[in-house]
């Protein structure tokens, strides 16, 4: 099923072509239209098979050609172009076995823009790793980059450009790396969930709106009535009180993403709802769904109705199986889910964005054609100030539907115009929680925002998902398979704060853009602990690249292996990093559009 | 994670091979029975056992420590004595030479592209007709920026005409930079055209985003004659619902000098109210109406003559680019 690419080293460079990907806003297409002007035999040359939407090749051979390159393809009605790999979006899947060794030839035949692939979560030289400027120097137009490196583990990966904007473009797959040992379960098929945001605007110029006018797509904010409402409610002094506090801080409780539905179309495995992407099963069967987020902004909320689903790895790592009915994937992570659909002939895959905004979704079916109702969006969130770790009066944090008219009331002084004072505000009760912040941070003004109590909070199932009646999958849930396979105590911690303004869309760590700090160094073969302080009102996927990042429970000790840890908002969560990759590496919040403007860090892995 | 949680499914799995498994690992962490990498470990929470490890013979042949920087680590961090292990269960790999030469290729210059730190926004706030006791005509209000988060080129323009002719028109192009979150602190020129000859100001001013979202601005102009005018703004978005915004906004003027030929009394010479309905489109077009009331005071309200009140319908468009 290998698609071959014209060889790469020593070819003649061939012109950019523009190819239609199998996209869609309705119905299922395949591919092979050419786009205009463009000659049949060039399609043919890269898209050797026709694909169905939404199934893109699967490559295991040891040795894999990938041509990125410029596609049209029509999500919405709209034809656009889009940034793919062997003419298809996804990417293609790779497909390997742990132990196997593998040589990838990527080929760019973007006509004027560097790029690169990143093996998500993949041990491997740092030269391997695909991040230009840390790793290599990208990869020109005409030019073939030969990666090559040993598979040290197993699980559910992913792979996309660490180019600018063109992983929004489209350029991203699936990577499965089977294991040496046979798994701790037994499943009979498997279907990879790949799921995606699209938007048909150029991502260089989404990044510029957001950098005009970040509230964009913010069309939840509170209004006259809303007020009303909850003066109604509550009364005038409450509801008073509350929008004083938020007033305050220049900040509105309904900015849960930066960008949603407005802008984007959500896909899974590069189909929009309307196209119903297909998984079969029989019934009786265990069925793996290796779920990836590889969206560039969109927190989703995963569930199928009818079915209980069993977790049995995160970011590609066993875990003790954890049953639940719904978990929220954050950009970049991935999670192993068995199901055994049984019962019904169709089920839905719904795949919500945290806003509410809009969604992704497929069918897990007995056969093609078939579809299960889908669910309503559940009502939208508001945040809370205890969301922001502003709460200096409550301590329940599983709790807040909507409004803890207490912790508001009692935030009226620490919470005050200038958030930048929190930190000293508030009641003793609260003093050992309340983080200390880096002096880069003071007088910051790309700092809109600090917490003031913080807590790591891995049994929170997070903002919109409390008491929805569903078991609903938290970090506190999820434990390693395994022991801590480094088991050394940390031999010292760094703590970096998460910042941000969110007018200026400015994001950094410590209030530092990356454009302007010092890399992070850690020893080689140290063990090190970092621990992550969020100071803004959003969520952020941190991704550290080479290295596991090993999460600790709320003791400081080991409980699960990831590569990306997620940071809800007011949340203080430690990890411990073995040093064992020398090398550059990139260290950053896995929303791109965070990434680019300025939420990243490089980590030096030094002898 | 309790076992309540688990068992259900996990009996649902009914897999032979992995039930044990699973069945052990929820039982206390026996982790005997896994083909896990550590083999002789009891709970996570107690101590290990070193004893059972084999780091005796693997340890000290696979770690040098001399290349290590301890001088880096905070010990003192550590504290509380743990008995944990002081050497990792996996071995840490020594590397080679061709392992070192792998983590740190030669890098050219800029070969990270990153997005780009200079950005820009043109906001025409005010574009509209208006109608007023004796008279009509248009005006307009624009701001526009282009720099990066902290230091910024800031434009703005403001102007009326009337009956075809234009009254009053000027520009501004001012250095910002941000000195905390919500603030930026202003310095620069204004150039007028009309009225009179073209005047210029040095401009000195502050603005931004006062608490409870109150777009805010202050301005301080020192003209040629000695004459120093300050204008204060203060505009607020009412939501009536996520697109249909009441906007109300009020402007104040004081002089410094009293200047007839330029129809400007000392004090308080002019403060102008207005109350525009927008219905935003789309983020970037949204029409509105509105009325806009303007007085002037004292001397300047004599000068002005019949003009020295005024209440005016407006409608117009307000975009960005």
């Amino acid at each position: 099923m290998n698609t071959r690419i014209p060889p790469g080293p020593g070819a003649v460079p061939m012109p950019s072509r523009r190819l239609f990907v199998q996209g869609l806003a309705a119905g299922g297409v395949v591919a092979g239209i050419a786009a205009v002007g463009v000659p049949q035999r060039a399609l043919a040359a890269a898209t050797s098979t026709p694909r169905l939407a939404g199934a893109p090749a699967v490559l295991s051979a040891p040795r894999v050609e990938l041509s990125i390159g410029e596609s049209l393809a029509n999500f919405t009605g709209r034809t656009r172009p889009a940034i793919t790999v062997n003419g298809s979006l996804p990417a293609p899947i790779l497909r390997w076995r742990e132990g196997q060794s593998v040589d990838l030839f990527v080929r760019n035949t973007l006509q004027r823009h560097p790029t690169s692939i990143h093996w998500h979560g993949i041990l491997l030289p740092a030269n391997m790793d695909g991040v230009p400027g840390l790793s290599f120097n990208g990869i020109g137009p005409g030019e073939t980059y030969h990666y090559h490196f040993n598979l040290k583990q197993s699980g559910t990966y992913w792979y996309h450009s660490h180019s600018m904007f063109q992983e929004q473009a489209g350029l991203y797959g699936a990577l499965i790396i089977d294991p040496a040992e046979p798994a701790p379960y037994h499943h009979d098929r498997e279907h990879v969930i790949l799921l995606s945001d699209w938007t048909d605007m150029d991502p260089g110029a989404l990044f510029r709106r957001m950098k005009k006018l970040a509230e964009h797509d913010n069309y939840y904010k509170r209004t006259l009535p809303d007020f009303l409402r909850d003066v109604k409610r509550d009364g005038w002094s409450a509801a008073l009180a509350d929008r004083g506090m938020w007033g305050r801080m220049r900040m509105t409780p309904t900015d849960i993403s930066d960008i949603n539905a407005h802008t984007y179309t959500y896909l899974m495995n590069g189909t929009a709802p309307a196209g119903n992407w297909t998984g079969l099963f029989r019934s009786g069967e265990k069925v793996l769904l290796r779920f990836i987020n590889g969206a560039s902004m969109t927190y989703f909320d995963v569930r199928i109705p009818g079915l209980k689903m069993t977790v049995v790895a995160a970011d590609g790592q066993y875990i003790h199986p954890v049953s639940i009915d719904e978990f929220r994937i954050a950009p970049a992570e991935t999670y192993d889910v068995l199901v055994e659909p049984t019962g019904q002939d169709a089920f839905t895959l719904f795949c919500q964005d945290m806003g509410r905004t809009g969604f992704a979704a497929g069918t897990l079916a007995v056969r093609h054609g078939l579809q299960a109702p889908i669910p309503a969006r559940d009502p939208r969130p508001l945040l809370t100030m205890s969301d922001m770790g502003h709460d200096m009066a409550g301590h329940d944090m599983g709790g807040h539907a909507g409004h803890d008219m207490a912790a508001m009331k009692s935030m009226e002084g620490g919470c005050g115009a200038s958030m930048g004072h929190g930190a000293h505000g508030g009641g003793s009760d609260t003093a050992s929680k309340a983080p200390k912040h880096p002096a880069s941070e003071r007088n910051n003004p790309l700092v809109d925002m600090q917490s003031s109590a913080t807590e790591p909070r891995l049994d929170d199932p997070g903002i919109g998902l409390r008491d929805n009646g569903r078991q609903v999958l938290t970090y506190g849930a999820m434990r390693s398979l395994f022991e801590d396979p480094d088991g050394r105590e940390p031999g010292r911690e760094i703590e970096l704060h998460l910042t941000g303004h969110m007018e200026k869309f400015s994001w950094s760590f410590d209030g530092i853009p990356f454009a302007s700090a010092e890399p992070l160094r850690l020893n080689y073969g140290e063990r090190m602990r970092i621990v992550l302080v969020n100071d803004t009102m959003m969520q952020h996927p941190i991704h550290l690249h080479g290295v596991w990042s090993d999460l600790e429970n709320a003791q400081g000790q080991f409980q699960v292996r990831k590569h990306t840890i997620d940071m809800p908002p007011g949340t203080r969560r430690s990890y411990r990093v073995r040093a064992d990759a020398l090398g550059r590496w990139a260290y950053h919040c896995h929303l791109l559009y965070h990434m680019e403007a300025g939420m990243m860090r490089e980590v030096r892995i030094e002898e | 994670m309790s076992r309540s949680l688990l068992s259900p499914s996990l009996l649902a799995l009914g897999l032979a091979a992995a039930l044990p498994v699973f069945a052990q690992s929820h039982a206390g962490h026996d982790m005997a029975a896994m083909d896990a990498p550590a083999k002789a470990t009891k709970t996570p929470v107690e101590p290990v056992d070193h004893s059972k490890m084999d780091h005796g013979a693997t340890q000290p042949a696979t770690m040098d420590h001399s290349t290590m920087d301890h001088s880096t680590m905070d010990h003192a961090a550590m504290g509380h004595g743990s008995p944990a292990p002081t050497e990792p269960r996996e071995p840490i790999p020594i590397p080679t030479d061709a392992d070192r030469t792998a983590a740190f290729p030669p890098i050219a210059h800029g070969a990270m592209e990153h997005a780009p730190e200079i950005n820009s926004l043109l906001l025409i706030d005010r574009l509209e007709h208006w109608d007023g006791k004796s008279s009509n005509g248009q005006a307009w209000e624009a701001t526009g920026w282009i720099g990066g988060n902290i230091n910024r080129l800031w434009l703005r323009t403001d102007g009326e005409r009337s009956r075809g002719r234009t009254e009053s028109s000027s520009l501004e192009a001012l250095y910002g930079r941000s000195v905390s979150p919500w603030w930026d602190v202003l310095v620069g020129v204004r150039q007028d055209f009309r009225p009179a000859d073209s005047r210029t100001w040095a401009a000195l001013g502050i603005q931004g985003l006062a608490p409870y979202k109150f777009e805010s601005s202050a301005t301080l102009y020192m003209g040629s004659g000695g004459q120093v005018l300050a204008k204060a703004e203060v505009e607020y978005d009412v939501l009536l619902t996520n697109r249909l915004i009441l906007q109300p906004l009020l402007e104040a003027t004081v002089a410094a000098k009293d200047e007839p030929e330029y129809g400007i009394g000392r004090g308080l010479n002019k403060v102008e109210a207005g109350l525009r309905l927008r219905y935003e489109f789309s983020r970037r077009f949204a029409p509105y109406i509105g009325i806009s009331h303007e007085r002037t005071f004292g001397d300047t309200a004599d000068y002005a003559g019949d003009h020295a009140r005024d209440t005016r319908w407006v409608a117009g468009v307000r975009m960005w680019f």
